[in-house]
């Protein structure tokens, strides 16, 4: 509070004392000394470098580990990784996750439907630890936008789309993850 | 062309001087409109690199590959304007759509009366300074009838903060102008200027410093600006008397108003404290030097200072509790400000300092 002219000194003191400190104070806050030491502080910081990272020219560094959109992953032979064991479904704590299996045609369990809901994903990668044949992953994409209502369920082959599209970059960040693992 | 200059020449004088009028009044107009958009620019940046950020840096114009974020005021304006004007069902719809435009028409009349030069000026009209005065205050007309027709709430509380707090600075603006006053001898702003002449030393700021210091905070009250915001306190309602305006009234209600108001109160400032178009280096130079002849560009450069101080003050101070204000306003700066007339007076009395009147 500026320009106070309640005496400010204890009760108790002498008469002179509490005028002496009202004065002092009065002439204080007249000169408006803290207002003018605030505003040297704030001029000061004007000519002080910025950090800002210019978003879409410049980006900070990401690790490995980022958990961004999810993808499914094939074997090198083109074999889905997936075997529907539904452990992914059942640790998932926002149950973003729907799976539906049945017998293929050559006779392996494989999912018949694989929706991961985008909007209640809470991007905890729960999924990709509970994974025992690392199928699903979450990969470093966090750049990715819906434009119609229902885009945000990842299906099966948009989520195998995913996985197919960056296969080297999600390899290259699970390789160098692995020895942590 | 020929034959329009031959038209322009049977027009009769009085025409002539009519529509030459116009153009100029047209022109000024379109300056201070202009210089408010640069201003909300000016803000933002100063504000973000007090801030430790960039501000805005995005927009250019017409895609040039330098000063960027210079068209974003530009940008921002066209996009107020295209946006939806919503009237609330509730609200006095004429009052509403009306108000704004109260807001404006005094924040740019007001530049009538403004000497920019030693020889342009709209209207030397020699009450300018109470002229001044009376339009600074109908532009909380404007406010009030904002938040009284919205019908709501927050807006009514704002507009009755805001009347409370003009009413509360006008006289303590007042009072600092009737310094001035004592010391110039006219109401003329040209002529305030022209008794100014001399050099730093015989403009006002030296005897008037308090003077200058309260109408400075005063017009930043008056403007309704940060630390003096309370009118449009977000944190307590909303966003004020213009929280139910969109679009096209919102720019003319609260953004072209107050920024003139601003640029209207710094331009005032430089007038009556800082010599307006006199040369500071009057006195220093000989007189017939270029540095050391009035110009525009003097008067410029001081407005610019003011309007520097008007964003640093907002970067810095954090906003008034609103009693916390009405005391200053009432109880500080009033008596502030009498006082220093009476030792204005007494100077004057013993003829130190340069005053018209003793």
């Amino acid at each position: 509070m500026w320009l106070s002219v309640v005496p400010c000194g204890p009760v108790g003191r002498g008469l002179k004392d509490s005028t002496v400190a009202s004065l002092r104070n009065l002439t204080k806050t007249l000169l408006l000394g803290e207002l003018l030491s605030g505003l040297g502080l704030t001029f000061k910081y004007m000519w002080k470098p910025k950090f800002t990272v210019h978003y879409p020219e410049e980006k900070t560094p990401q690790s490995v580990r980022y958990r961004g959109l999810h993808a499914l992953r094939r074997y090198p032979n083109g074999e889905e990784r997936c075997i529907a064991c539904k452990l992914c479904e059942a640790v998932c704590p926002a149950l973003a996750i729907t799976i539906e299996s049945d017998v293929s045609k050559d006779g392996t369990r494989r999912t018949t439907r694989y929706d991961i809901d985008l909007f209640k994903c809470i991007y905890c990668g729960f999924c990709e630890e509970a994974c025992p044949v690392d199928a699903i992953v979450e990969t470093r994409i966090h750049e990715y936008h819906m434009e119609n209502r229902g885009e945000n369920i990842m299906t099966k082959d948009k989520l195998l789309a995913v996985g197919d599209r960056f296969q080297a970059m999600i390899t290259a960040d699970k390789t160098a993850d692995a020895p942590y693992r | 062309m020929a034959t329009l200059l031959n038209y322009w020449m049977q027009l009769p004088t009085e025409i002539q001087s009519l529509i030459l009028m116009v153009l100029e009044i047209i022109g000024v107009m379109l300056a201070v409109v202009v210089l408010v958009a640069l201003m909300t620019y000016a803000e933002r940046k100063v504000i973000g690199f007090i801030q430790a950020r960039h501000g805005p840096n995005q927009i250019r114009i017409f895609g040039l590959p330098f000063l960027k974020g210079v068209a974003q005021p530009f940008a921002d304006v066209i996009k107020l304007l295209l946006k939806e004007v919503i009237v609330p069902t509730k609200s006095d719809k004429v009052l509403f759509l009306v108000a704004p435009l109260l807001a404006l028409v005094p924040a740019l009349s007001t530049w009538a009366v403004v000497p920019f030069s030693p020889s342009f000026v709209l209207a030397n009209i020699d009450a300018g300074l109470l002229f001044v005065l009376a339009l600074t205050s109908l532009g909380v007309y404007g406010i009030i009838l904002a938040g009284w027709a919205a019908n709501s709430k927050y807006a009514l509380l704002g507009a009755m903060r805001s009347a409370a707090q003009i009413v509360a600075y006008e006289i303590a603006m007042g009072f600092a102008l009737v310094g001035v006053l004592m010391a110039a001898g006219s109401l003329n702003l040209s002529a305030i200027v022209e008794s100014q002449s001399g050099g730093v030393s015989h403009w006002y700021w030296l005897w008037l410093f308090p003077l200058m210091v309260i109408y400075f905070i005063s017009g930043i009250a008056e403007t309704n600006r940060a630390p003096f915001d309370v009118a449009e306190g977000e944190s307590e309602i909303v966003a004020g008397f213009h929280v139910e305006y969109s679009g096209a009234t919102f720019a003319t209600l609260f953004a072209l108003p107050e920024y003139a108001n601003m640029i209207l109160v710094a331009t005032l400032a430089a007038l009556m404290f800082l010599g307006g178009w006199l040369s500071p280096l009057q006195g220093v130079l000989p007189s017939s030097a270029a540095f050391a002849q009035p110009s525009f560009i003097w008067l410029a450069l001081k407005v610019a200072l003011f309007l520097f101080c008007f964003l640093w003050f907002r970067a810095t101070f954090p906003r008034y509790r609103y009693d916390q204000i009405m005391r200053l306003g009432w109880k500080v700066f009033i008596p502030l400000t009498i006082v220093w007339i009476g030792v204005e007076c007494g100077l004057a009395w013993f003829h130190v300092g340069p005053w018209a009147v003793g």
